[in-house]
């Protein structure tokens, strides 16, 4: 009996699923449902909540920091993103040529992308230091410049720097995993563009950029992801500062909930990133997948 | 004690450890709690205390002394954990939450006021210290009383003194720190002219950033709420602390605006800046130091206490440590027992001389502990408790003053108008915004 039971194949199908499914429910749909639940609520830390419906997001649509953290995140993930894949894909394209040392160079691009950001961070922290920058005091000495750089002193110096130095960060991720995909484009298809006479660049914009486009939609969601939800690099750099210009919403979010005490009001910071994620997604799943698009063609 | 070495804690820790084994531990402290059996220490009990990282060497050392001889004369096992000083906060409050975590949390500020509710009333303690020890300085009762009862044992404050160089002001044709504002302006001007210039944070800085702009704020009359809790922080004598902080920040080293807690300390020990607000912790690094060149500059080195403004009393905000007992322990007796011995003076005097000074008492009969005294630079450090205001003054303190500190209220609206960012009436308007939003509750 028992064992006719377990030889259903929807019954141990269901079995098998069973652990998956209470992981993902612990683990990711609790977590995330409790989020969005406290952003509707006015709980404090060491105090329940109430709920209070769109509350906390009006109250943080007549924020000023909010707002102005609201756009420093879209800010910092467009342009840190236009540029990683634009490096990305340029360091890809080196590193899948043949040259010398391949292994060697392919593994040290590696590099930012395995120290902990924490810890990249620190390094950058000295580097833009007001008093002890390494490259303010380099360019002083080279008689280039006077006076050091106000790296993070200044709101667009700040938003900038920080930008850069997550770009450092992102740039071989971007570059491994499109390497990865030029090297499945079949070099026959090289081959049968040059015999048609294709130049380079026609051989890099019919061949190598539809084929690449699949990889580079699903590398990009993920990096805009990253990016948006930065919180590392701006945390041990600027905390936010100066005057707010490099607060993100993450950054924001902590600060509010975690030492300002106030979780519905971080909860519902965190809430509000969501649809920016999601927008980023499904614009990556329904327009950058789309075969027709892929192909050169339009809907 | 100044030279408190190593060799210095090995032997204090033996002395404890021997005195301890021996069975004798009782009369050498047979005037304190412990030994008078104030509090009976459940069978069993075992603690876990959640504190501050240190920010000098000595006083991690010493408390961890002290708590050994506690273990040794008690047989309760008390295990301390420490977290960076603002990591404790949020932790204390998850542990208020959800009602498990360390017995005794010392957090900092009015963590207490956050939930009076969850903490276990110590007034027995605070009475029996504060009758002991000559009481306790006002601004401890602001932080660590609730509707009459104490809900967290003072343990003193990390207390901010201005650093300076004697040399520098000297040059200056100055024989002693200025002592009003008028002064201070006049001596930070002298300064940028010796091409030492002050320099004060102003970026997201919780511990230096708000206990300057704090002071300045305050030293001129303005304040973040009324008696009442109202906000007032857009005020005319706000404007004017501003217009003082301009003309104030054009003469600092440039890149304040980026400063972080950390940044003053490297700036000043690299004789970058000639004046800032900070702990003893300078003063500690230079002169533990082994490089000749910062132990010069050690010698070099005076402190001061904060100008004093048009209010004409001290305002000065200094880093409270309340040490919070949890309702939820299981312990209770022997928590308090530990909290009474920790704060007894064979302990906390030594304790104090370990970090120089960096702990200020909250008990005034430890105003005569040598520390003070023995080098005249620890001096201005002694009286941080008896000169600080309160957070969240002139108002109570609780949720919402804790809040508008998180999210650096005051120390954006400095540096608003410090910059230029803003005119002062501007970055005043937009405070006044933002506290609203925490004090409407």
């Amino acid at each position: 009996m028992n064992n006719r039971f377990l030889d259903n194949r929807n019954v141990l199908g269901l079995l098998f699923m069973l652990p998956a499914a209470a992981l993902l429910l612990v683990f990711l749909t609790y977590p995330l449902g409790l989020g969005t639940w406290l952003g509707f609520t006015d709980a404090k830390i060491g105090r329940a909540g109430h709920w209070i419906g769109l509350g906390n997001f009006d109250d943080l649509l007549n924020d000023g920091v909010a707002r102005l953290s609201l756009f420093n995140t879209i800010f910092y993930t467009v342009v840190a993103s236009v540029f990683k894949f634009a490096l990305g894909l340029w360091l890809a394209l080196l590193l899948n040529r043949n040259l010398p040392f391949k292994s060697f160079f392919r593994a040290i691009v590696l590099l930012p992308f395995i120290v902990p950001t924490a810890l990249s961070a620190i390094a950058f922290w000295w580097i833009y230091d007001a008093q002890f920058s390494v490259v303010s005091w380099a360019l002083t000495k080279m008689g280039l410049i006077h006076t050091y750089i106000d790296f993070l002193g200044d709101p667009w110096n700040a938003r900038f720097s920080t930008i850069a130095a997550n770009i450092w960060r992102g740039v071989p991720f971007v570059a491994i995993c499109l390497l990865a995909g030029l090297q499945t484009i079949s070099p026959t298809l090289y081959e049968a563009a040059a015999l048609d006479g294709a130049t380079p660049w026609q051989r890099f914009r019919y061949v190598t950029l539809p084929l690449l486009t699949p990889i580079i939609a699903v590398v990009m969601t993920f990096s805009v992801l990253f990016t948006f939800t930065d919180f590392q690099l701006i945390y041990v750099l600027t905390r936010g500062g100066p005057l707010n210009a490099t607060h993100l919403m993450a950054t924001l979010s902590f600060q509010r909930a975690i030492p300002g005490g106030n979780l519905g009001e971080g909860a519902a910071l965190a809430t509000a990133m969501i649809p920016f994620l999601l927008a980023a997604i499904l614009f990556s799943y329904f327009g950058l997948q789309r075969r027709k698009w892929q192909q050169g063609g339009r809907d | 004690m100044s030279k408190f070495t190593r060799r210095d804690f090995l032997k204090t820790t033996a002395g404890a450890a021997a005195s301890g084994s021996l069975g004798v531990g009782g009369a050498m402290w047979s005037s304190d709690a412990l030994a008078q059996g104030h509090w009976t220490p459940e069978k069993g009990a075992k603690l876990r205390v959640l504190r501050w990282k240190k920010f000098v060497q000595g006083d991690e050392d010493m408390w961890l002394a002290n708590t050994k001889k506690f273990t040794q004369q008690t047989g309760i096992e008390v295990r301390v954990d420490s977290e960076g000083w603002e990591d404790v906060r949020p932790k204390a409050a998850v542990a208020a939450n959800v009602g498990s975590g360390p017995d005794i949390i010392i957090s900092t500020f009015e963590d207490a006021h956050q939930y009076p509710e969850k903490l276990v009333d110590v007034t027995d303690v605070c009475d029996y210290l504060g009758k002991k020890y000559g009481g306790w300085y006002d601004v401890c009762k602001s932080y660590c009383t609730d509707k009459g009862r104490w809900i967290a044992v003072p343990m003193g404050c990390a207390g901010n003194a201005v650093v300076y160089r004697k040399s520098q002001l000297e040059k200056a044709g100055l024989s002693e720190f200025p002592k009003d504002l008028q002064g201070l302006m006049k001596y930070a001007k002298a300064l940028k002219a010796q091409g030492c210039p002050p320099g004060f944070a102003l970026g997201n800085a919780t511990g230096d950033g708000n206990s300057w702009t704090h002071w300045i704020v305050w030293a001129h009359g303005g304040k973040m709420v009324d008696e009442h809790n109202n906000v007032v922080i857009n005020s005319p004598e706000t404007i004017n602390a501003l217009e003082y902080v301009k003309e104030f920040y054009s003469t600092f080293v440039p890149g304040t605006l980026s400063w972080l807690d950390p940044n003053n300390n490297k700036a000043f020990l690299d004789g970058q800046i000639g004046l800032t607000l900070n702990g003893i912790s300078i003063y500690y690094a230079a002169k533990k130091s082994q490089d000749p060149k910062l132990q010069e500059l050690a010698k070099d080195i005076q402190h001061a206490n904060l100008p004093i403004g048009p209010v004409g009393k001290p305002t000065e905000l200094n880093l409270f440590f309340p040490m919070m007992l949890f309702k939820y322990s299981k312990y209770k007796n022997a928590a308090k027992a530990y909290l009474a011995f920790m704060m007894e003076q064979g302990q906390y005097e030594p304790w104090q001389q370990a970090a120089i000074g960096y702990v200020t008492q909250p008990l005034r009969a430890y105003e005569k502990n040598t520390v003070w005294t023995e080098d005249p630079k620890h001096t201005p450090y002694r009286d941080a408790m008896k000169i600080m205001l309160p957070n969240g003054y002139a108002g109570t303190m609780g949720y919402a003053s804790a809040a508008t500190m998180a999210d650096f209220v005051m120390v954006n609206m400095v540096a608003e108008a410090a910059s230029g960012e803003k005119t002062p009436k501007e970055a005043a308007e937009r405070a006044q915004k933002r506290a609203e939003r925490y004090y409407k509750v």
